[in-house]
């Protein structure tokens, strides 16, 4: 069972839900995923303020946990207001808490990050960092109050999956005890399983479903990759090795000639 | 008075930031607040002046990844 800031979870499976061709397939993808938390956002409103209230509807109907994000911001200030602001709506200190960096790759501002999270971490939010993989960074995180790091295999929306296994193998060796979740980069199921595999507690995507041709059997298709990747971490895997090893006993074999 | 809200100028007769939300049609228990950088709780948002040039947000749920 994994268990984020107290809260147990049978799903190890976190979904975005942007990028859906409609509320419809987003439900559906939630539905079939069995996952068990979805992100969400916040934006400015036009006057009236009726379409968040459809898509706050929605969510709520989902019956799942929230976890608002601060997807956009690119300061400390920017970061601490907008998380102030979600917990205002959707009544929760979970935060999703992204500092944007850099335009291109979207990678962590990893300085601001560390800052957002202490300073939220003071005011009682229970952060979720999207962060590198880089070990100092997230020995830096834990220090400022966040129990639980996400850090990227590769950049958001970039279906590369996991760039660099030596790093997120560092960061699972270092932390035993923290839950992990890949946030960011994942693009197929094999590469939910990869990370699964190397003791990643749950993986965190939106992408690799929303844009499936089929959304809700691709959501279906990462549960299961999730699962599996889990049950053989837990099974304890071969190492690899150069020769082979007949699987068949030798002994008592007939000997023709 | 002036005021920027989510980023446009408007120029109103308002004295708290609840008349403004009124004012500009906004209403639902799934709105947040900000002024001049400052989260303002939906309580005390009758009781907020708001003040010439005031910089507002207004921001509710939005689809995430």
């Amino acid at each position: 069972m994994l268990t984020l800031y107290g809260q147990e979870l049978r799903s190890r499976l976190l979904l975005g839900t942007a990028r859906y061709p409609s509320p419809a397939v987003l439900e559906d993808a939630v539905q079939s995923s069995g996952t068990e938390i979805v992100t969400v956002s916040l934006r400015r409103e036009t006057a009236g303020g009726r379409q968040g209230g459809a898509f706050f509807e929605l969510v709520r109907a989902l019956g799942v946990h929230v976890l608002p994000n601060t997807a956009g911001c690119h300061s400390v200030s920017e970061a601490v207001l907008t998380a102030k602001m979600a917990r205002e709506v959707f009544g929760t200190n979970w935060l999703k808490l992204e500092v944007i960096g850099h335009h291109d790759t979207l990678q962590p501002d990893v300085f601001g990050l560390v800052e957002a999270a202490r300073i939220l971490s003071a005011e009682g939010f229970e952060v979720f960092p999207y962060t590198t993989d880089d070990l100092v960074v997230a020995e830096r995180l834990l220090e400022a109050g966040c129990k639980v790091l996400m850090p990227w295999c590769a950049p958001i929306g970039s279906a590369m999956g996991p760039q660099n296994i030596p790093a997120l193998r560092a960061i699972r060796a270092n932390f035993p005890d923290v839950p992990l979740i890949v946030d960011a980069g994942i693009g197929r199921p094999s590469h939910a399983t990869t990370v699964m595999e190397l003791g990643f507690d749950a993986v965190l995507l939106n992408t690799a479903v929303a844009g499936a041709a089929r959304p809700a059997l691709m959501a279906s298709a990462f549960a299961q990759a999730i699962d599996a990747g889990r049950q053989a971490f837990e099974a304890g895997m071969l190492e690899p090795r150069d020769f082979a090893v007949p699987s068949t006993p030798v002994i008592g074999k007939a000997v023709f000639a | 008075m002036r005021l920027t809200v989510n980023g446009e100028d408007h120029d109103l007769a308002v004295a708290t930031l609840a008349e403004l939300l009124a004012t500009l049609d906004y209403e639902g228990d799934w709105l947040a607040t900000a002024v001049n950088g400052e989260l303002v709780h939906r309580a005390d948002r009758s009781d907020h002046a708001l003040s010439d040039r005031d910089r507002i947000e207004i921001l509710s749920p939005m689809k995430g990844g």
